[in-house]
């Protein structure tokens, strides 16, 4: 036991300096900058502006969230119960995300979605639409961008609960006369439930502090609070704001993580 | 008991692949029958079951049910119920909901599945506990879950595949109890498929009995067990002593002991324990042996023997003060309408 928190130590050390000490700072920051006291934190949750970020960004993440969580579960699906050479292409397709970083695949939605850009130039040669259609710099590409990169994250846990559905419990339904429809959404969907809610919690989480995506996307039209800090420590600096809202965004994050787990914990294991 | 034959089993044939499941099965199962698929892991009685039941698509062979041709139907069709290994109960519906599953599917009015689901919850003892999820229940409760959900919708036929294997020895007892008085009660025809003997041998009124694929025998109870027709049944169903033949003499091996009946092409006898004893001065047959162990078992003791030959024999003895210690020479004796060659 004593060689175990031996061995620890250097983690537990490299952790407090690289973790612990700047949220201290950013703690202290956000309690004194200009203003001792929650001057910061009044501020913070008064401004108008500031709230409608806050107001987009839960609404913006909600919606990534269902929609990565829904094309997640069809892909899952693909993945785990399709034929051998639908398997190998669908796990292929959730794979090679993870090697194109972040901001490769910003610019590349960028250069699919822009004015000028592949699917604008596709959609007026087969003379579907006269002038582009706006796809960049608006919540719709923020959207798509960020789902882009969170839908593998939602395959995962929703891939655990689906290979544990016992197929006797499906056979049991179809021999007692469901329809492939009933059996979907009231046996099959329900028995997935731990993996639809973990993956919701796990999307959710990450996409709330989303920055390059949004930034990229987004054109400065959609700002969501991750670029509200940014903004606030190297445009107009006022660190203290930029410390409150971060305070703010992990006690939110953190509180929603607890309650869902409380929740939920027994379902989700 | 009126016994028309219900399901029909025609040169029924499965492969997986290249391996060979079931052979060539030829069964027929009375309407009330209680049919028990008994033989050891891997012999192809869950195959066989989920044939029936529509699972699954023999290779070869047709499948009957009151003289139509039912191999192409689906599982819904036939309307068996199906108690699967393992119960496959919903995991996440409660124990009325689970049993009311079936009856919605068949969109029977509000009133009707909730005057049935308290029928049946009544009918497998569950009261109490309607609302709890299978994962609250014990293995016996859940155990009584499937069932009742399985006989929701008086299925014609109710399929059971080893549906006690989990069950501690106590509740096993218990619940065969309850399985023999669900079939009288009900008379619908059972089919139930175990790799326990005395399970199959207690509860059913008919047992097939099968090994690597092949039907070995089918008969009442008393048949298969009696009258076994051949060594493997006999060796599965029970304890037996078997005693080499001589074929060229058409004795016993190894003793001048002729028997009855002349025995032709087989190669031993066989005997069960219970039908061994002591033997008495004017018994026909006397076979010297010699006591190996003496095991007391209460209400009775089991005795160890060694023929000259080596072969190993046992019988029960009702427990009386004789003082027998190993290495006595004994001489058994039995009825030579109890023995039988295989
Ligand atoms: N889906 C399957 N694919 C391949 N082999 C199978 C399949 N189902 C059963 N088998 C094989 O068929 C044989 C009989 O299986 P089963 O009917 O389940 O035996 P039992 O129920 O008597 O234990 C076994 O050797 C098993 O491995
Ligand atoms: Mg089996």
């Amino acid at each position: 036991m004593r060689a175990f928190l031996f061995l620890i130590c250097p983690l537990l050390l490299f952790l407090g300096c690289s973790y612990l000490l700047p949220f201290l700072g950013i703690m202290q920051l956000s309690f004194s900058d200009p203003d001792p006291g929650l001057a910061q934190y009044r501020h913070v949750l008064s401004d108008p502006l500031t709230l409608s970020v806050i107001w987009r960004t839960l609404r913006i993440c909600a919606i990534v969230t269902v929609v990565s969580v829904i094309a997640a579960y069809i892909i899952t699906l693909l993945w785990v119960r399709g034929r051998p050479l639908v398997r190998s292409l669908t796990e292929l397709c959730i794979m090679i995300p993870f090697w194109i970083s972040v901001l490769s695949r910003a610019f590349g939605w960028m250069s699919m979605l822009s004015n000028r850009g592949l699917l604008n130039t596709w959609l007026k040669d087969l003379g579907l639409i006269d002038a582009s259609l706006q796809m960049t710099r608006n919540e719709f590409a923020v959207v798509i961008g960020m789902s882009h990169y969170l839908i593998p994250f939602a395959v995962f846990p929703l891939a655990t609960a689906i290979r544990n559905v016992d197929e006797r419990v499906l056979t049991a339904a179809d021999g007692m006369g469901a329809s492939r429809l009933r059996i979907f959404w009231q046996v099959f969907l329900p028995m997935t439930a731990s993996g639809i809610i973990g993956a919701t919690l796990l999307v959710f989480v990450f996409s709330i502090g989303f920055f390059v995506t949004p930034a990229l996307l987004g054109g400065g039209q959609s700002v969501l609070i991750a670029e509200l800090i940014y903004l606030w420590i190297f445009q107009i600096p006022q660190w203290g704001m930029a410390a409150a809202m971060s305070v703010i965004l992990m006690i939110a994050v953190g509180g929603i993580l607890v309650l869902l787990m409380r929740r939920y914990g027994e379902v989700a294991k | 008991m009126a016994s028309t034959t219900q399901i029909e089993v025609c040169s029924i044939g499965k492969k997986y692949g290249k391996f060979k499941a079931l052979g060539d099965i030829n069964l027929g199962i009375a309407e009330g029958e209680f049919l028990s698929l008994l033989g050891p892991s891997g012999s192809g009685k869950t195959t066989l079951l989920t044939l029936i039941g529509g699972y699954d698509a023999p290779s070869s062979g047709r499948l009957l049910f009151d003289g139509q041709d039912m191999t192409n139907w689906p599982a819904k069709q036939r309307g068996f119920g199906m108690v699967f290994q393992g119960y496959a109960l919903f995991p996440h519906l409660t124990v009325a909901e689970n049993i009311a599953f079936p009856l919605k599917v068949q969109k029977r009015s509000k009133a009707q599945i909730a005057d049935r689901v308290a029928q049946m919850v009544e009918m497998v003892g569950l009261s109490g506990h309607e609302a709890k999820k299978p994962t609250a229940l014990s293995g016996g409760q859940q155990q009584r879950v499937a069932l009742a959900r399985a006989l929701a919708y008086e299925p014609k036929v109710l399929l059971l595949d080893e549906p006690f294997s989990a069950l501690d020895k106590n509740l096993r007892g218990q619940m065969q109890e309850e399985l023999r008085r669900l079939h009288r009660d009900l008379g619908t025809t059972f089919v139930f498929v175990t790799h326990d003997q005395e399970e199959a041998l207690a509860l059913s009124t008919h047992i097939a009995i099968f090994n690597h694929g092949e039907l070995q025998q089918i008969g009442t109870p008393e048949e298969v067990y009696e009258r076994p027709a051949n060594r493997f049944t006999a060796e599965f169903l029970g304890d037996i002593n078997l005693l080499s033949l001589d074929g060229s003499t058409g004795c016993l091996a190894e003793t001048a002991i002729e028997l009855p009946k002349t025995i032709a092409g087989q190669s031993h006898l066989a005997i069960r324990p219970e039908h061994m004893r002591l033997a008495a001065d004017d018994d026909a047959i006397q076979l010297p042996v010699r006591l190996r162990d003496r095991v007391y078992l209460g209400s009775k003791s089991r005795l160890l023997l060694e023929t000259s030959g080596g072969e190993e024999l046992m019988l029960y003895l009702d427990n009386d003060p004789t003082d027998m210690r190993p290495g006595s020479e004994l001489r058994v004796a039995w009825d030579a309408r109890d023995s039988f060659a295989v």
